[in-house]
């Protein structure tokens, strides 16, 4: 139809609309069909909320390499540029703490994937609460061992600044390996933090019966959160805690 | 307002005439690509406008034939413009043998230059016409970057390490010399003067003015102010390596690796002097950082350069290491 | 009488600030993003002002520096990088896709919230005295020398980063997961095509900067070293990872505003494009080569030849992409039916300014050349080629083309005419001087400069007025057409797409049935029109 107003812009073509490639016809319109009370009604159906949850959080940890990866990329050229320095600074490291919360952050994927696992299978909530709370507890474990490390650092005046004091050969690569050092572990434990956060709504979920084999989605991708917590630990620990190997000296 | 309005700075180097080659080439095709994008845009959009609301466009979807010709042509284009690109850069990279030295520090807001002989220059610095000179330089503070718009040069100038920048002048004048790299409140500030003169006006213009020492001169007093000579000596007592012969000479280190002691390996010997210990030395130096300035450091390496060049490398384990010192 | 839309469909405060409507969002970034727009134009008229004379004696030099640190950080985070996907790409990919909304609706409406907040602590770094490092935060002068809000201005760039991120996650797992029945890959619309190589550019690209821009944050705050030579750090190791986002963020900037490009040639020729699947896939090259180029910011600062030589081979192959483009619009416009309707009139001028500013960077590409050019006028000529001239320019087409959808109503089209010359006339004029006077030296970032650049900086004001002129004219006519202009019905332009068969404005769940979709949304074929070339 000719709009009335149109002097100046023309009007939708004249014709039936050419090779229209819509067949809008078809119902497809699922609100009258049951659904899951989970569903949210911009999704098509349960799979597709389960395959956009899931690829956003993929999407979402390789943001989160990147963001690691910029530290990385320092550590890199500066052990590169240093290296005697920044093997004489990790020394210094304890590798036993490090070694222990390397275990402990290893088992706790594996409570993580059990918890998913509970969900999958529609264990009683106790259950999925149980691993669940094993897993926040193994983190609140890793977040206790660096804070002992960290206060250890501050007491040797190994924090960068100006109370810094290396008595070793390498002061000023020292103070570089213990910049990158803060700012890794940092932004690994605020991740961890923020881990516990999440695990904390989980859990509450799980106690509320919110978890079965029909819907576990949430607890799959904190998980696959969790999990990528884990991996970035366990690039962080053998990069600070084990260069030149802590057993010739 | 008006006064001096060219559309291309003076060509006062030889590089000069290089970049403006490339530049008139590249100005040619932007503007033969332009306007034949512009004027098709034009042509087409005149001769097929729309007549009458209902019109569509022809039913035409592309042409492989097309798209790679309007691939592969520019794609020739872009790897002339890269190959020329690269070679004139690698003109302006590489300085040539036996050009002069004139040492250069950047500074908040100002250029400090130091020629051999001892002359200082801040904010302008005097070069004979038909000479290569070479600029090394240093930052006392912040990133700075060294550029003559007549030369066609420019090099960042940046604190903890040295650039180089090399030219050679071929029009006598006066020429602007700017900071281009964003420093802080008086960047627009830190600029002056190229002076390009005859030889014999240069020797006249070396000659005259305040007499001041040469930075080798300079060199030698901090040398024994510092008390550097206390280790290195060349007798028994010496604790560190010789410097007699030092420069360009390849150096074995500790551990196996080797490096050329060019004006950066000097610098980070005296401000960061663990990070290369010579072979069959201890880590004993210590570092004299913040105790000398760019400037300082600078004319250090003149004197150690006045000591002795070797112009090609040494075998490795030659003699620049005698005996290890007590302990 | 009124019929049940996405704009009035609840009312009040609450039902927009909390609103998980992609299109509500979108209005939301367009409020937002259009106050950044005149708090960056505001100080970039402050700048240009200053110009006029060889002196520097309108302002202080301190607080030239920071009119033109603020007007770049302003204007790449907080205006650039959002518009196009923040408006445009909120509202119509849901759409385009034949899906109800986004993917994670939510998360839409929090990538607002955090782009106001980023937007917030760079206005108080500004309000509270300003930052003066260039929006490039160069160390040591960032970390060690500056004087300003630095730490306020980092942290107002890294918490909008998360915007972008947010934004381009989005759209991804949308553009995987939600496509309608039928809606192949190659049946998506260009402007879908853009939005993905985007997003991917968003998502890879955008974690670094933020990374970055925190060490610069606790290097000042906390006297760490990364970056400054005292301390043993190396300055050039920020600029590695400074532009390794940076540079991928122009294409952020350009890829949205080809999307716009590709509809609008289409749509006003009535007619496919020409090389759809070469225009598509020039998106995801441009996206991934775009990655490999960052050290031709680097050129003069020292870095190995050998590493200098494979950035410039690599900043040419990126163009070739971009000159297929050109090309395949440039064919489709051949034996279209040519409407010159506003929308046009900016993909035209895209088109032409693009091309400019294309190679204009090929300029810098040129390692020997780059010498002499780089930090020049020069330099800040070709990005406003490609920011201005080419991305604003598809900004404005795109919101005039899209506007009868988005608002149900007509803006006028004699005003909108007007307004595209001034801002074609003006903004070549304020521009095209910038790349004489950068070739005759004239360095970037200059307070005052020596008196020989005055007549070309002068005459690059009066285009700078003309081009404000130019922009604030179409608020007004948008602004006015909201409450005055004709109502538009579903296709006022006669185009394809499935944005043009919902009513305008839509409705709030935009389809009342999924769309089942047989063919690419752009065919014009007439039954009775021959089959051109294959």
């Amino acid at each position: 139809m000719r709009d009335a107003h149109s002097e100046h812009f023309p009007g939708p073509i004249h014709q039936p609309p050419l090779a229209s490639n819509v067949d809008a016809i078809q119902p497809h319109d699922h609100e009258e069909l049951p659904h899951h009370p989970k569903l949210q009604h911009h999704f098509d159906d349960m799979a597709q909320q389960v395959e956009a949850s899931t690829l956003g959080m993929w999407v979402f940890l390789v943001t989160e390499i990147m963001f690691f990866g910029g530290l990385f990329t320092a550590y890199l050229v500066y052990r590169y540029i240093n290296p005697e320095g920044f093997a004489e600074a990790s020394h210094h490291l304890n590798v036993t703490w490090g070694a222990v919360n390397t275990i402990v952050l290893i088992v706790s994927s594996l409570t993580m994937a059990l918890a998913v696992r509970s969900a999958q299978i529609s264990a009683p909530p106790k259950t999925q609460v149980a691993w669940i709370g094993a897993t926040m507890l193994l983190g609140a474990t890793f977040l206790g061992v660096k804070a002992i490390e960290y206060y250890d650092k501050f007491t040797h005046h190994l924090v960068p600044g100006p109370n810094f004091h290396w008595e070793g050969k390498h002061p000023a690569p020292a103070e570089m390996f213990y910049s990158l050092y803060f700012c890794m572990t940092g932004l690994h434990a605020i991740h961890m933090v923020i881990g516990l956060g999440i695990m904390t709504v989980i859990g509450f979920m799980a106690w509320r019966r919110t978890f079965d084999a029909d819907y576990y989605t949430p607890v799959e991708v904190a998980g696959l959160y969790w999990h990528f917590v884990d991996i970035v630990w366990i690039f962080l620990f053998p990069l600070l805690y084990l260069i030149g190997g802590h057993f010739t000296e | 307002m008006f006064t001096n309005f060219p559309f291309f700075p003076h060509q006062a180097s030889a590089h000069a005439a290089q970049v403006d080659a490339i530049y008139f080439f590249m100005v040619s095709v932007t503007a033969f690509f332009s306007l034949l994008i512009a004027g098709l845009l034009v042509f087409f959009a005149i001769k097929y406008h729309r007549r009458d609301d209902d019109e569509v466009g022809a039913a035409i979807h592309g042409s492989l034939a097309l798209e790679l010709l309007w691939t592969i042509i520019p794609f020739f284009i872009t790897m002339l413009m890269f190959g020329w690109g690269a070679m004139v850069f690698f003109d302006a990279y590489r300085p040539p043998k036996g050009a002069m030295e004139i040492y250069i520090v950047g500074k908040q807001w100002m250029w400090k230059a130091q020629h051999m002989g001892g002359q200082k220059e801040i904010n302008e610095l005097h070069v004979p016409v038909g000479r290569a000179v070479k600029l090394t330089m240093g930052s006392e503070d912040v990133l700075h970057s060294f550029y003559i718009p007549a030369f066609r040069v420019k090099a960042d100038v940046i604190p903890g390490r040295y650039n180089v920048l090399w030219f050679t002048p071929t029009k006598p004048g006066r020429y602007h010399l700017f900071c281009a790299e964003y420093c802080g409140t008086n960047h627009s500030g830190m600029i002056g003067w190229v002076e390009v003169m005859e030889p014999t006006d240069f020797q006249a213009w070396l000659g005259g003015g305040r007499a001041s020492d040469s930075p080798a001169a300079a060199g030698e007093k901090l040398f024994q102010d510092l008390v550097c000579i206390s280790c290195h000596r060349d007798d028994a007592q010496a604790r560190g390596p010789q410097l007699k012969g030092l420069f360009g000479h390849t150096v074995r280190l500790q551990g196996g690796a080797t490096a050329v002691a060019d004006e950066a390996y000097i610098r980070e010997s005296i401000v960061n002097p663990q990070a290369k210990i010579v072979d069959g030395f201890l880590p004993i130096m210590p570092t004299f950082q913040g105790l000398v300035s760019e400037e300082q450091l600078l004319q250090l390496i003149a004197y150690v350069r006045s000591l002795g060049e070797v112009a090609a490398p040494a075998p490795a384990g030659a003699a620049a290491a005698p005996a290890p010192g007590k302990d | 009488m009124e019929t049940l839309n996405y704009l009035n469909n609840g009312h009040g405060l609450k039902s927009w600030l909390l609103t998980k409507d992609h299109k509500r969002i979108a209005l939301l970034y367009l409020v937002s993003i259009t106050v950044f727009f005149v708090i960056g134009g505001f100080f970039a008229m402050l700048v240009r002002l200053e110009l006029l004379t060889p002196a520097g004696d309108l302002l202080t030099s301190e607080t030239y520096n920071k009119m033109f640190t603020m007007h770049g950080v302003v204007m790449v985070f907080f205006f650039l990088i959002p518009s196009i996907p923040a408006v445009l790409g909120n509202f119509l990919i849901p759409i385009m896709v034949g899906a109800k909304d986004l993917a994670f609706p939510r998360i839409n409406l929090l990538s607002w919230y955090i782009y106001v907040l980023g937007g917030v602590f760079t206005l108080v770094a500004a309000l509270g005295g300003g930052v003066d490092t260039g929006w490039t935060f160069y160390t040591p002068y960032s970390t060690a020398a500056a004087n300003g809000h630095v730490i306020t201005a980092a942290l107002g760039v890294f918490i909008t980063g998360f915007s972008s991120i947010l934004t381009g996650l989005n759209f991804i797992v949308t553009i995987h997961r939600m496509r309608a029945p039928g809606l192949t890959w190659f049946r998506l619309p260009l402007f879908v095509w853009s939005h993905y190589a985007t997003s991917l550019i968003m998502i890879l690209g955008t974690p670094v900067i933020a990374i970055t821009v925190l060490l610069v944050a606790a290097e000042r705050g906390l006297h760490l070293g990364i970056f400054d030579p005292a301390l043993g750090g190396d300055p050039i190791l920020f600029q590695h990872l400074f532009w390794f986002y940076s540079h991928p963020a122009v294409y952020i900037m350009i890829l949205p505003a080809m999307g716009v490009v590709s509809e609008i040639v289409q749509a006003f020729t009535r007619k496919n494009i020409f090389g759809y699947s070469f225009v598509a896939f020039s998106s995801l090259a441009i996206a991934i080569i775009g990655f490999l180029v960052w050290g031709h910011h680097l050129f003069v600062s020292g870095q190995s030849v050998y590493s200098g030589m494979i950035f410039s081979f690599l900043s040419f192959c990126v163009a070739i992409p971009s000159a297929i483009k050109v090309f395949n619009w440039t064919a489709t416009i051949f034996k279209g039916s040519v409407c010159l309707d506003s929308p046009m009139l900016y993909a035209f001028g895209f088109i032409g300014l693009f091309t400019i500013g294309g190679l204009t960077g090929l300029f810098l590409a040129a390692m020997g050349l780059d010498i002499h050019v780089h930090d020049t006028y020069f330099v800040v000529a070709h990005f406003h080629y490609i920011m201005v001239g080419g991305a604003i320019m598809g900004y404005l087409g795109g919101l005039h083309y899209w506007w009868p959808k988005i608002s149900g109503r007509r803006y006028s089209e004699p005003w909108a005419k007007f307004s595209a010359l001034l801002v074609f006339t003006g903004f070549n004029l304020t521009f095209f001087p910038q790349f004489i006077a950068g070739y005759l030296g004239m360095p970037r970032r200059y307070h005052a400069y020596p008196p020989e650049f005055q007549v070309l900086n002068v005459a690059s004001t009066l285009g700078a007025s003309i081009l404000t002129v130019g922009y604030v004219i179409p608020l007004i006519y948008f602004a006015y057409s909201l409450f005055a202009g004709e109502k538009s019905v579903n296709d006022p332009w006669g185009a394809r797409g499935l944005e043009w068969e919902i009513p305008s404005p839509p409705p709030t769940e935009n389809f009342t049935v999924s769309p089942v979709v047989t063919e690419g949304t752009h065919q014009y074929v007439h039954p009775n029109q021959e089959v051109g070339l294959a």
